[in-house]
């Protein structure tokens, strides 16, 4: 499924709403969970799982090509944390 | 930050009540959630992908304890971003 097939399904279930007006919240959800993360907190939404930075330690790395050395420096990498319920419900779903 | 916040952020911005914008926030949230249980793949662009995947049979060990026990094959779900993410959270 793709945003814009998301958009699709939520605007059925709200015809009382425009296109625009679902595009603008989905698209406001996505942005503002990736504006929270750039400045360091962290999202939770209850039933679904939470966002975080995790913060990558620098290693030593090697280049593929030449096998040289090299160091890649530390990073931030958003990290996604599913709820309990979606875990297990996968898990049951077996 | 909870949905309540994304809630306020967006009722700051458009004009409709919060009822109406949660009642979104909401159905958004429980369709992904929906896709991901019928492991089905939802990708955001811009934002990233949920991808559903298989873990095999593996030998595991409990932390506390130090005792291995066998974890059973499982169904998981990762959250890849996308690359505009990904540097957006190095600037």
């Amino acid at each position: 499924m793709t945003k814009s097939e998301l958009i699709e399904v939520i605007a059925t279930l709200n015809p009382e709403l425009t296109k625009k007006q679902i595009e603008f919240i989905v698209n406001g959800v996505f942005q503002n969970i990736k504006d929270a993360l750039k400045a360091g907190d962290k999202v939770e939404i209850r039933g679904f799982g939470s966002f975080k930075i995790r913060e990558k330690n620098s290693k030593l790395g090697r280049n593929p090509k030449t096998g040289d050395k090299v160091e890649v420096p530390s990073k931030n990498v958003p990290y996604f944390k599913p709820g309990k319920e979606i875990k297990e419900l996968l898990i049951d779903a077996e | 930050m909870t949905k309540a916040d994304i809630v306020e952020l967006i009722h700051e911005r458009l004009g409709l009540t919060k009822k109406d914008i949660a009642k979104v926030v909401d159905e958004l949230f429980t369709e992904v959630r929906t896709k991901i249980l019928e492991k089905t793949n939802v990708k955001i662009s811009g934002f990233g992908n949920f991808e559903v995947k298989k873990r095999g049979r593996r030998i595991g060990r409990n932390p506390k304890t130090g005792i291995e026990t066998v974890i059973e094959p499982r169904t998981v779900v990762v959250f890849r971003p996308s690359q505009i993410f990904k540097d957006e959270v190095n600037d």
